[in-house]
C-alpha cells in the first residue's frame, strides 16, 4: 500500500493536469477509445464508461491559467468558467477529448455549448437537458432519450453499443466510486483532521479525470489510512461549503477556510461526482432507465434542479444536522445565478432555523484570500466565543 | 422641455387594453377570476385563457417599474434583503415591489397569484425566480413546464411528446383543479385560431421594415407593438383588431413615405439602417431611444422582439394540433434557440431588411442574451462584412445606464458608418 501523501500528491497532478495527461494515455492505449469532456454540476459517467469511453472532467483553469483569448468570449460581468474553459480549448489543451457535454446548469453553459457548435470544437458537443420534470413517465423517459442521444454520438466515433450487462458493470463501478467517497465524508465528520478538505477535495477531483477502476484503487487505499487514528485534532468548528458547485473555488481558497479555523465537514465542490445519493440499481434489464430513476429519486439538492416540491434549504439543513456542523458557509462564484439568486432563499430560511452563516463570493481564478480568511476566522471565533446554546437546527 | 408624444389610434387602443388589464386584475376577486403568474417567453396565453385566468407577467410589472422611475428602490430594497448586486434585475425589481405591498405599476394593487405557472423557457432565471415567488405565496399551485431547449437546433418529437406529457399529465390537470372549470379543447382551439391571425398581421408589420424609409421602428416602436401578442392578448379578437389598425396606419406612412414616428415626432431622415441583437434598457428608455433617432437611425429588426415567438420562418399556432402546437411555441421562442441558430437569424435580418450595420447592447443581468454575444457579433462581422457595434447597459436597475459613455460609443459608430458609406459611393463612381 502506498503512503498517504504519496496518493495526495498524486492525486494533486491529476486534479490540476489542464493537459488531461492520463486521459490522452489511456485513450492512445488502446484503438477506438473516446474521451468525453464533461462540465459542472453532474453528468452519469457511467454511460460513457459503458460505450468504451472515459468521461473527461473539465471545471476550469482556476488560478492555474491566465486568460488571454477566453476574454474576448464573454463580457465583464459574466462569471469566470466559461472564460477559462474557451482559453483552455483554445490554446488546444482539450484536442485529443473527442466530444463534450454541457448539463443543464445556468444560462452562461447552455449557451457556451453553443459557442463550442459555433466553434467547431470536438466531434459532437451535447447541451444535456436534464428534466426538470420528475415523473419517472414524462421526466425519466425524457432523461433516457436525453442518455441515448449521447450514446449515439459516441457510436458514430466507436460503433460501440453498450450492452445491458456493460452498463450494469459501469453502474457497479460508479457505485462503488461514491460509496468509497462517502465513506471518506463520514470518517471526516468525526475526525476531520485525519485528512484536510484540501486533500479530500484534490482526491475527488482527480477521480473526474482518471479512468474510475484506477480512482476507485486510490480510494480503497486512502480509505485504509484514515481507518486509523492519525493526525491532531484542532479547536476549530465544523461548517458546510454550499454555493460553489459549478466555479471551482482556488486551491488556496479551499485551504484558507480551514486555516481560518475552521473544519469542512461537507460541502458542494465536486458535486457531480457525489450527486445521486447512493447506489443505482446495477442490476436492471433497463440501465438507463434505473440511472434516470436515481437522478429523480436520489438526486442531492442542486441548484440547478426546480426544488419546490423538496425545498433545498430544509435538505441543506438536514445535511448541516447530520453533520454535526456549527454553521454554513455560502460561497459564491461571482455572477452565478443559480448559488447568489439560492442565497436570499437559504438565509431567510437560516434566520428563522436559528442557523449560523457567512456568505462571500469569490472568482476561481484569484489567490489573494485575506479578507475571506478574516471573515471565516471571525464566523469561527464568534460561534467558538460566544456559543449560543438556545441554536436551534431544523 | 421633453415634447409631448404624438398618439396614434394603434397606441390608444393599446393603451385601453393594458390599463383594462390591470383593472381587471385589481379587482379578480369581484370578478371571481383565478390569476395565473407566468413569463413572456413560452407563455401559454391561449390555455389560460381556456381557464379563464388573468395573467400577471413580472417582468412586465418590473420594465414599467423602471420606464415610471420606480425600479431602482425596489432593486435596493431587494438588495438589503440578501439579493446579490450580480444578478438578474428584473427578479430585484419583483421582489423589491412585493416588499413594498406589490402594488404594481399602474398605482393599484396586484392580487396574489393562484397558480405559479412556469413554462421555463430560454432563462434559467425563471426557475430561480419562481423559487423564490413559491416561498412569498405558499399558498399557491405551482406548475412547471420543462421546454428543452433547441441544442441541435430542431425541435425533434420526442422534445414535443415529453412536453404534450407535461401538458396533459400535469398542467391541465392542474389548471382544472384550480379554477374548477373543465379544459375545453374547442375554446382552446379558438384561441389557437386567433392567435395564428395575430401572428400573421405582426409578421407583416415586421416586415414593412423593408421599405425605404422604414415606416416603423422594429425595437424602440416594436417593444410596442409586441405588447398585445406578448401580455396575455395573444389569442384574442382585440390583439387581431389592434394588430390590423397598426398594419393600416403603417401602409397609410408607406404610401406617403414616411419614416418611423418617435417621442417626438417623425423621423425626417433615415440615414443608417440597424439590426439590434438584445433586451433595451427601460430605465433611460427615451433617452437611450433619441440617441438613435436623433442621429438618423433606425432599427430594422431586432432580436428582443421575437423573445415572446419567433414568427420570421413562417412558423404559427396551429389550432388542428393544439397541444402539439403550444409545445412547438415554447420551443421556438427566441431565447431558447442555441447560439448558431440566434447567429442565422440575425443574419437573414441583416439581409432581408438591408441593414447598414448590427448593434449588440449587452445587459448586465441578462445571461440568457448576453453569454455568447461577443462570438454572434464577431461571426456576423466576418460573415457578411457589416460594421458591428456594442454598448453595455442594464434592464431595470438605473445605475447600469451611462448616457454619456453609450452616446460616445454610438457616436464613434455612426461615424463608422458615415465613413463606410462615403467610401462605398466613392467606389461606385469610379
Amino acid at each position: 500500500m502506498k503512503e498517504l501523501n504519496e496518493l495526495i500528491e498524486t492525486c494533486k497532478n491529476y486534479a490540476f493536469d489542464l493537459n488531461f495527461t492520463k486521459a490522452k494515455e489511456w485513450k492512445e492505449a488502446k484503438k477506438d477509445r473516446v474521451l468525453v469532456g464533461y462540465m459542472p454540476i453532474y453528468f452519469p459517467r457511467e454511460i460513457i464508461h459503458a460505450a468504451g469511453g472515459m468521461p473527461v472532467g473539465i471545471f476550469g483553469g482556476g488560478d492555474n491559467k491566465q486568460i488571454i483569448k477566453g476574454d474576448a468570449y464573454y463580457q465583464s460581468y459574466i462569471c469566470h468558467i466559461p472564460r477559462s474553459i474557451m482559453e483552455i480549448a483554445l490554446d488546444k489543451h482539450m484536442e485529443h477529448i473527442d466530444g463534450f457535454i454541457f448539463p443543464s446548469i445556468c444560462d452562461v453553459i447552455r449557451n457556451l455549448s453553443g459557442v463550442f457548435k459555433q466553434q467547431k470544437i470536438g466531434k459532437f458537443v451535447k447541451y444535456m437537458d436534464f428534466p426538470q420534470n420528475f415523473l419517472p413517465e414524462i421526466g425519466g423517459v425524457f432523461y433516457q432519450q436525453e442518455m441515448e442521444h449521447v450514446l449515439k454520438y459516441i457510436k458514430e466515433i466507436n460503433g460501440k453499443t453498450p450492452s445491458t450487462d456493460e452498463l450494469n458493470h459501469s453502474i457497479s463501478l460508479y457505485n462503488r466510486n461514491r460509496s468509497l467517497i462517502e465513506f471518506i465524508y463520514k470518517i471526516r465528520q468525526e475526525f476531520p483532521w485525519r485528512l484536510s478538505i484540501e486533500d479530500v477535495y484534490n482526491i475527488v477531483r482527480a477521480g473526474t479525470v482518471i479512468p474510475v477502476e484506477e480512482h476507485n484503487s486510490i480510494l480503497e487505499e486512502i480509505c485504509e489510512h484514515i481507518k486509523e487514528n492519525i493526525g491532531m485534532p484542532q479547536d476549530k468548528i465544523k461548517v458546510v461549503v454550499s454555493g460553489a458547485f459549478c466555479e471551482q473555488p482556488s486551491l488556496g481558497l479551499i485551504r484558507a477556510i480551514e486555516e481560518a479555523g475552521c473544519y469542512v465537514v461537507d460541502d458542494d465542490y465536486m458535486l457531480g461526482s457525489r450527486m445521486i445519493l447512493g447506489d443505482i440499481d446495477a442490476s436492471s434489464n433497463n440501465p438507463l432507465e434505473a440511472i434516470a430513476h436515481a437522478y429523480i429519486n436520489q438526486s442531492q439538492y442542486s441548484s440547478s434542479i426546480y426544488d419546490v416540491h423538496n425545498p433545498k434549504e430544509n435538505r441543506l439543513a438536514k445535511i448541516v444536522k447530520d453533520r454535526g456542523a456549527d454553521g454554513v458557509i455560502f460561497a459564491s462564484a461571482s455572477f452565478c445565478d443559480p448559488s447568489l439568486l439560492d442565497a436570499p432563499i437559504f438565509q431567510n430560511a437560516f434566520d428563522k432555523m436559528g442557523i449560523r452563516y457567512i456568505a462571500f463570493q469569490y472568482s476561481e481564478n484569484i489567490n489573494q484570500y485575506k479578507v475571506i480568511k478574516e471573515q471565516v476566522g471571525t464566523f469561527s471565533d464568534s460561534i467558538k466565543l460566544w456559543e449560543d446554546d438556545t441554536t436551534v437546527l431544523a | 422641455m421633453a415634447q409631448e408624444a404624438q398618439k396614434e389610434k394603434s397606441m390608444i387602443l393599446q393603451k385601453e387594453m393594458i390599463e383594462g388589464l390591470f383593472n381587471d386584475l385589481a379587482n379578480a376577486k369581484e370578478l371571481g377570476k383565478k390569476v395565473c403568474y407566468t413569463f413572456i417567453p413560452g407563455n401559454l396565453s391561449e390555455l389560460i385563457q381556456t381557464f379563464d385566468m388573468l395573467i400577471v407577467y413580472p417582468e412586465i410589472n418590473a420594465l414599467q417599474n423602471a420606464m415610471r422611475k420606480k425600479s431602482g428602490g425596489y432593486i435596493k430594497e431587494a438588495e438589503r434583503n440578501a439579493h446579490s448586486e450580480d444578478v438578474c434585475t428584473y427578479v430585484k425589481c419583483d421582489v423589491g415591489m412585493m416588499m413594498k405591498g406589490n402594488i404594481g405599476p399602474t398605482g393599484q394593487k396586484l392580487p396574489e397569484p393562484d397558480v405559479l405557472l412556469l413554462s421555463y423557457t430560454g432563462c434559467f432565471t425563471f426557475m430561480k425566480w419562481f423559487e423564490t415567488l413559491k416561498r412569498e405565496y405558499p399558498n399557491a399551485t405551482v406548475i412547471m413546464v420543462h421546454t428543452p431547449y433547441q441544442e441541435n437546433a430542431e425541435i425533434t418529437p420526442e422534445m414535443t411528446q415529453y412536453m404534450v406529457k407535461q401538458f396533459k399529465e400535469e398542467v391541465i390537470p392542474k389548471m382544472e383543479e384550480v379554477t374548477g372549470i373543465k379544459y375545453d379543447e374547442a375554446k382552446l382551439k379558438r384561441h389557437l385560431k386567433l392567435s395564428a391571425e395575430a401572428e400573421d398581421w405582426i409578421t407583416k408589420i415586421f416586415d414593412t421594415t423593408k421599405h425605404k424609409p422604414s415606416p416603423i421602428d422594429a425595437y424602440f416602436a416594436g417593444v410596442y407593438y409586441i405588447g398585445p401578442i406578448n401580455i396575455g392578448f395573444r389569442g384574442t379578437q382585440k390583439a387581431v383588431d389592434y394588430y390590423k389598425e397598426l398594419y393600416k396606419e403603417i401602409q397609410i406612412r408607406i404610401e406617403k413615405g414616411l419614416g418611423p414616428i418617435t417621442p417626438e415626432g417623425e423621423m425626417k431622415e433615415e440615414k443608417y439602417r440597424l439590426v439590434v441583437e438584445g433586451p433595451p434598457n427601460w430605465t433611460s428608455f427615451r433617452e437611450f431611444w433619441k440617441i438613435f433617432y436623433d442621429m438618423g437611425a433606425v432599427i430594422v429588426a431586432s432580436s428582443y422582439t421575437k423573445v415572446g415567438g419567433v414568427y420570421d420562418y413562417g412558423w404559427r399556432h396551429n389550432p388542428d394540433r393544439p397541444l402539439e402546437t403550444l409545445a412547438e411555441y415554447c420551443m421556438n421562442c427566441y431565447t431558447n434557440m442555441n447560439i448558431p441558430q440566434r447567429i442565422e437569424l440575425l443574419k437573414k435580418c441583416i439581409v432581408d431588411y438591408k441593414a447598414d450595420g448590427y448593434v449588440t447592447n449587452s445587459i448586465k443581468s441578462c445571461n440568457s442574451f448576453s453569454a455568447g454575444q461577443l462570438g454572434m457579433m464577431r461571426e456576423i462581422e466576418d460573415s457578411l462584412e457589416v460594421p458591428v457595434g456594442f454598448i453595455e447597459s442594464d434592464l431595470v436597475d438605473p445605475r447600469y445606464f451611462s448616457y454619456s459613455n453609450i452616446k460616445n460609443r454610438l457616436e464613434s459608430y455612426f461615424q463608422m458608418l458615415e465613413q463606410r458609406k462615403k467610401m462605398e459611393k466613392e467606389t461606385a463612381a469610379v
